[in-house]
This record gives C-alpha cells, sequence and structure tokens, in this order.
C-alpha cells in the first residue's frame, strides 16, 4: 500500500549561505495493508521529516514514494490533494484549524470533503469525540482554546473521521491520559482490523509494542549529521 | 479531466516595467490556488490579466465554458467576457466598496447579478437575495439597508454574495481579508471555506497573507518580480520551500 | 428681422444636428452625440429642444411649445418668442394646428398624426447614470445591451416604497435594443411614447446629446412581472372641463387645504371646455 524506494532528501538553505543538508538518504522500505509500521530513531533522526515526505508534505529530491498507484515524488498537487481527501490520513502533532470553527465541524470536515452530507458527517464526528472523552459541552466551541491534550484528541478524531486505506501517525498518545490512549490504541487497531496501511512514530514504547508489526529505524538512512548540530536539519515549522 | 481555466505565457508590461512574465498554470474544478508575493511582485496584475480587467500582452488565458468548452478569454468578445464576468466567473475586491455599489440597498447589491441575466420577478430576486444574506451571515431583516450602514466585515461579506449569488464555477479574489480585523477575517475565512466546498467552487486568490492560504488554498504560487519562482502544494511550499526567495518570505513571517 | 439667419441658427451648424437627428431616427433611442451651440438661453431652458428645433424647421411650418403641459408658461412664452423673432414662423397653441411642438414634461393629450413633430427637452439623457456615473461604463453598457442596472433602479424603488414609485422619466426599451430615457415626462405619457404616428425627437443641450424615435416605434416601459408597469394619474376629474383621461395637476387654492385637479395640457382642456364640458370648479 505504501512503498518507498531510493528516498532521498536534502534541505538547501539559500538564506544561511546556501548550506545544503542531506537528511535521509536511500530509503526503502513498503507497508502492507493491515500493517502498522513504526518509525524509530533519536530525535533529529528524521522521523517526521520522513513521515511528512510520505505525506507530500515536505518535498523528496530522488526515489518515490507510491501509495496505491500514485507515485507521489511525480505527482501533480492536484493529485496529492485527492489521495490526501481519500487515501491517505495524517495525525499530526498540531492541529491547524480556522478560528473560531466549531470542534463538531473540524472533526466533521474530512468526510464533508469528500460530500458526506452534513447530518451523517457529523454523527460520525459525534461518535469519535464521545469516544475520545471530549465533553459535549465543548463540541460547539473553537479548538483553538483547548487544552493540549483536548487538541491532540481533536485532532485525532479528525484523523480518524474517514476510514483511510493508508495513514501516517505523528505521536498520536502523546500528552494522553491511560483511558485516552486506550482509546486511541484501539482505533489504531481498529484501521488495521479492516486493513489500513499505518505508519507511526511512538515515543512511547508500550504502545509501539502493541500496536506495530514492525520497526524502522531512521538514524541508519540518516548521513552524519554536520557539525554536531541536530537541529539544523529540521526546519521550524513555520506558524504561518 | 479538463483544467477549468488553463493560463499560459501571460505576460504584461508597464512600459519597460514587468508587470508579469510568462505565467502559466493549469486549474482544475474545485481547486483553490493562493498567489503570494510582496507588494509588486506581479500577482495582483497577473489576477487582473486573467480576470479580464487587464490585456495581457502575451498569453491565453483558456476557460472552459459551460456552452462552447474551453476558450481563450483574452481573444473572445467583449460581450462575451463580460457575460462570464457576471456569470461563470466572479471577482472580490479587497475593498468592498470597489465591488459594491454603495448607494443600492443591500437586496438590490446581490440582485444585480441575477437581473443582468435577466431575472424579472421581483419577489423571486428578493427571495434569493434574502437567502444568500443568511447564508453569508448577514441578518435578512438587513435586506433593504445600504452597505454604509454596514461593518468593514459585512460589506465583504455582501460583496461575496453578491458575486456568488449567480452561481459561478471560478472565483478571483484579491486580498479578501486584507483591511480586516483578525477576528473578522477568521470568520470570513471560515465562510469561504464553506462555500468553496459546497458549491465546489475553483478559487484564484491573490494575498500576502500567508496565513490565509494556508487555509483557503490547495495550491501555491509564489511570485517575485512578475515571475512565479515556485509553485507546489501550499503546505509544501510553505513547510519546504524550495526557492531562496520563498524561504525568505516563509522565515520572515512573524510568529505568535 | 434680418440679423439671425433662419431659426437663429447657421446653417451650418443646423445640418450637423440634422445629420445627429438622422442617425437618431435609424437607431432608435440610441444618444447621438452632437456639438451643442450656445444658445441665448441658459441651460434647463430647453436649449437641446430648440437646437432640434431650430434644426427641423421651416418657414412653412407652425410651432406650438409647451412647459408642462401649458402655453403660458414663462419657458413655453419665451421659446414661443424666440422662434416667432428668429424664424418668423406662425404659432399656436392648438395642438392639431401645430407641426412642430417642443415639450417641456409632457406629451399633449391630442394623438398627433404623421404630419407632425413632437421635440422634448430632455435635462439628462442617460437612464443608466443614477447608478453608474462613469459615461465610459454607461457607453459600454448601451453598446453591450447590459441593461441589469435599470431593473436595480426599479427594485430599489419597490424595496423602499412597496411598489414602483419612479413617476417621471420612467425608463423604457426601445425596440427591444436600446434602454431610454423618455425626458421628464410622467409616466402617465409613457403608452404614447410608444407606435406614435408623429416623429418624436429628444435633444439634451448640456449633455450634447440628441436621440429620437421615428413613426410607430415600439417603446416598452421597464418592469418586473410581479409589479408590472402602470401609466398612474391623479384619481380625479378635471375640474374645469370634467375630463377623465388627462393627466392632471393639483392647484392648491388656499392655505385652508382648498384645491382642485386641472389637465394639465391647457390647450385639451380649452377645447373641451369650447365643446361644452363644464368640470364641479368651473366658474
Amino acid at each position: 500500500m505504501i512503498e518507498l524506494k531510493d528516498v532521498s532528501k536534502t534541505f538547501t538553505l539559500h538564506n544561511q549561505g546556501s548550506a545544503v543538508i542531506e537528511v535521509i538518504s536511500d530509503v526503502s522500505f513498503h507497508v502492507a495493508p493491515g500493517e502498522c509500521v513504526g518509525l524509530t530513531g533519536a530525535s533529529g533522526a528524521g522521523k517526521s521529516t520522513l513521515m511528512r515526505m510520505i505525506y507530500g508534505n515536505y518535498l523528496t529530491q530522488s526515489g518515490s514514494i507510491c501509495i496505491g498507484d500514485l507515485d507521489i515524488v511525480q505527482a501533480e498537487p492536484r493529485e496529492i490533494i485527492a489521495l490526501r481527501r481519500e487515501v491517505l490520513g495524517y495525525v499530526s502533532q498540531f492541529l491547524r484549524v480556522v478560528p473560531r470553527v466549531p470542534t463538531l465541524d473540524v472533526v466533521a470536515d474530512p468526510l464533508r470533503a469528500l460530500g458526506v452530507p452534513a447530518d451523517d458527517a457529523q454523527a460520525r464526528a459525534k461518535d469519535l469525540l464521545a469516544q475520545l472523552n471530549i465533553p459535549q459541552r465543548l463540541w460547539s466551541l473553537s479548538p483553538t482554546t483547548f487544552s493540549g491534550g483536548e487538541q491532540q484528541r481533536v485532532n485525532i478524531a479528525r484523523g480518524f473521521a474517514h476510514a483511510y486505506p493508508a495513514m501516517l501517525l505523528d505521536e498520536p498518545t502523546a500528552s494522553l491520559d491511560a483511558t485516552n490512549r486506550e482509546v486511541v490504541l484501539s482505533l489504531i487497531e481498529g484501521a488495521k482490523t479492516r486493513g489500513a496501511a499505518i505508519i507511526g512514530i511512538f515515543h512511547d514504547e508500550a504502545a509501539r509494542a502493541r500496536v506495530c508489526d514492525r520497526e524502522i529505524d531512521v538514524s541508519v538512512f540518516t548521513p552524519g549529521l554536520t557539525s554536531g548540530s541536530e537541529a539544523v536539519g529540521q526546519p521550524r515549522e513555520s506558524a504561518a | 479531466m479538463t483544467p477549468l481555466l488553463s493560463v499560459q505565457g501571460i505576460t504584461k508590461h508597464y512600459g519597460a516595467h514587468i508587470g508579469c512574465a510568462d505565467v502559466s498554470f493549469d486549474l482544475y474544478p474545485g481547486e483553490v490556488m493562493g498567489i503570494v508575493g510582496e507588494s509588486g511582485s506581479g500577482k495582483s496584475t497577473l489576477l487582473n490579466c486573467m480576470a479580464g480587467h487587464l490585456v495581457p500582452d502575451a498569453g491565453q488565458v483558456v476557460f472552459d465554458t459551460r456552452a462552447d468548452g474551453p476558450k481563450d478569454t483574452v481573444t473572445m468578445s467583449e460581450p462575451e467576457r463580460r457575460m462570464l464576468g457576471r456569470t461563470d466567473w466572479a471577482f472580490v475586491h479587497q475593498h468592498a466598496r470597489d465591488g459594491l455599489r454603495m448607494g443600492v440597498s443591500a437586496g438590490g447589491n446581490v440582485g444585480e447579478r441575477l437581473m443582468a441575466v435577466g431575472e424579472r420577478h421581483y419577489g423571486d430576486i428578493r427571495g434569493k437575495a434574502t437567502d444568500w444574506l443568511e447564508r453569508v451571515e448577514i441578518d435578512a431583516a438587513r435586506v433593504d439597508d445600504r452597505p454604509t450602514t454596514f461593518s468593514g466585515g459585512m460589506q465583504q461579506r455582501l460583496q461575496i454574495a453578491r458575486n456568488l449569488v449567480t452561481g459561478p464555477r471560478l472565483v478571483f479574489m484579491d486580498e479578501p481579508t486584507g483591511g480586516l480585523d483578525v477576528s473578522v477575517q477568521a470568520r470570513l475565512l471560515d465562510l469561504l471555506r464553506g462555500l468553496v466546498r459546497d458549491m465546489g467552487l475553483s478559487a484564484i486568490i491573490v494575498t500576502h497573507d500567508l496565513a490565509v492560504v494556508r487555509l483557503l488554498a490547495d495550491r501555491l504560487m509564489v511570485m517575485k518580480s512578475g515571475r512565479v519562482v515556485e509553485a507546489g502544494l501550499t503546505d509544501q511550499v510553505l513547510d519546504d520551500p524550495q526557492h531562496a526567495y520563498s524561504q525568505l518570505l516563509v522565515s520572515s513571517v512573524l510568529q505568535v | 428681422m434680418t440679423d439671425y439667419n433662419f431659426a437663429y441658427l447657421d446653417e451650418q451648424t443646423k445640418r450637423m444636428i440634422r445629420r445627429a437627428i438622422l442617425k437618431g431616427l435609424a437607431i432608435p433611442g440610441y444618444q447621438v452625440p452632437f456639438a451643442s451651440r450656445e444658445m441665448p438661453m441658459p441651460y434647463g431652458w430647453g436649449t437641446g429642444g430648440v437646437q432640434v428645433s431650430a434644426a427641423v424647421l421651416t418657414p412653412d411650418d407652425t410651432f406650438k411649445v409647451i412647459d408642462q403641459g401649458a402655453d403660458d408658461t414663462t419657458n413655453a412664452v419665451s421659446i414661443r418668442s424666440f422662434f416667432e423673432r428668429t424664424a418668423g414662423v406662425e404659432t399656436t397653441t392648438a395642438t392639431t394646428e401645430a407641426s412642430v411642438i417642443q415639450t417641456r414634461h409632457r406629451i399633449p393629450e391630442e394623438p398627433l398624426t404623421e404630419d407632425q413633430i413632437l421635440v422634448y427637452q430632455v435635462p439628462i439623457p442617460e437612464p443608466l447614470r443614477f447608478l453608474e456615473p462613469r459615461e465610459s461604463e454607461t457607453r459600454k453598457m448601451h453598446s453591450l445591451e447590459e441593461y441589469g442596472l435599470m431593473h436595480v433602479k426599479l427594485y430599489e424603488d419597490i424595496s423602499r416604497h412597496g411598489h414602483i414609485a419612479t413617476s417621471y422619466a420612467y425608463p423604457v426599451k426601445v425596440e427591444g435594443r436600446y434602454v431610454m430615457d423618455p425626458s421628464p415626462i410622467p409616466k402617465f405619457d409613457n403608452p404614447k411614447l410608444s407606435d406614435m404616428a408623429a416623429i418624436q425627437l429628444f435633444g439634451a443641450g448640456r449633455e450634447q446629446r440628441i436621440y429620437a424615435l421615428p413613426p410607430y416605434t415600439q417603446v416598452v416601459s421597464l418592469d418586473f412581472e410581479d409589479h408590472p408597469f402602470e401609466a398612474s394619474k391623479a384619481d380625479h376629474l378635471c375640474g374645469l372641463c370634467d375630463a377623465t383621461d388627462s393627466y392632471l395637476d393639483e392647484v392648491i387654492m388656499d392655505d385652508q387645504g382648498g384645491r382642485m385637479f386641472v389637465c394639465s395640457d391647457t390647450d385639451y382642456c380649452e377645447a373641451r371646455r369650447a365643446a361644452g364640458h363644464k368640470g364641479k370648479d368651473a366658474a
């Protein structure tokens, strides 16, 4: 379902003396339907970078990344947009939403984008928010004012609203209490059962052990870090 | 799939000065494209060339018309282009007063495009106008008030209603949230997102506000000195910009 | 009076105006620009109408001038005497006897014939100006037949007053093509514009525009399906001649609320009284 071949990535920092930083080189692996693969490696090893490359968020310089039949390295923007709408889900560590949009609409949004009628989409959203123990009184409020843990759960609900055949999960259990962690893990297990191919980053080792069928150590693909600085290879995410 | 709009080699000079040079792209149905760049980068010139407000020196703007399929709007007859301008195309100006008739009631503003395409039943026109006011979250009781009595945000929403009432397929927007308070901007962005999704609109949004394109646009073009220096998926261009200028632009945004 | 050329204007100017008139007649409702001359009267007193009249008058014509329907107001008397002195033509107050009638704000009640020319004085020839002040844009709207804006004006009327409150200078569409301002005649007169036997010429002096309706031109007043055009008048009889079918002026008689309604067309009223009709206020 997800197949990477000889994938490499460099960052060229034009405004910092055109420094070229190799972050990933020659990654190849594949994830089958129903399989969950955990990315491991030290902080700065490029786990999130690799995941963002698979999502098309970061540009891949060489190699191919196929999701189903589509090679997102070569794909047109509109093909990637369609892929993200229908096939490839992504739960990032940050919730990015239009301010003032009610939580219920935030969660229902991916389904609405697929043309699901508003009522059905909201019903699914309500079900997920209830499962993730977001109090009903918060549903009509914008998640921008929520606590970190609440925002993370809204993000997960949104990510699981549609049954994507492929999913990328970046720290889905971080900052969650035991109860909600359990809910998230069972959502992941449910997705696997229905045949989703999943790539995840879990610092939570127990969680990783429970849901991941395999682990891939990303440090193996990380070229020698330049001048001892790990952080330079990770451009700060723009809050724009 | 046929692109809704196919722009090829659009070039516009102002004397020796380059307005925009050799811009090409395809826009597909339902896509929203953002064009960013600093003041003077040529993004407004490009928008006005595409929307038929300026005549480009070279290039084609091919629109997939309902009746005759793809047609170059630069060379089509003026009546035909103006007809597009009040049916399948919409243009949202930065300043609502440029896009509204300030001496005409809200209902008359929304109804104008309907009357322009031949609707002649007052009750129907007023009904549709009222319906559209509600869709853009303006109290229907304000239908007979003039836009001069509206707040800036309401005026901008009225302008959007006035533009969308004929069910256009392509909307050009020039800094649609510029000059509005931040809280009003958010409301407008949400409204636009919903309308784009529900009506299946394609849109081209010119702005210098990267936050606006991140929330509204699927695709992004970065312009500098009249040329496109980078284009791609919005989040990819913003999070992993390739060109030196795009990197500068993204890194120059103040963090809150 | 030999100091002036016949009908005041020099022959070159008259030829220029006649060309504009012919063009106007060829394109009914289209505003033809013309080089309006300075006339020995202020703008707003009918300089456009006077120039058109001067261009069409011949020594054999009989000339009549009405102002708001009346032959005896200052404006009407002045213009009539102007042509008496500069053209030496016969003048009359009788509609049926006139071959050229210059008018401000009315169409005579008596149906006109193929042997007559009706010349309107026009203050603002552009019907779209109310909503679109740019002349470049309104000319384009005319040329491309983009007339939605005209209905916006009527829409505004209904939304504000519950009905189309425009009661004069009511916009019309000519032969299904040009939208035209009929000059500030009451909308009661609009139906007379259509299918009229006489030639109708419109002159706007300050605005330098001439437009025209050839005989038997179709002229339709704009409206909405659910708010159709109505040629309205005061719901009274003429106090002097008892006419039921004429446009009436309201005349305040005293400061006690006394008033009477009389025909605005003085010739029509007088002719009826001469024929024996008598209204309730007639002495």
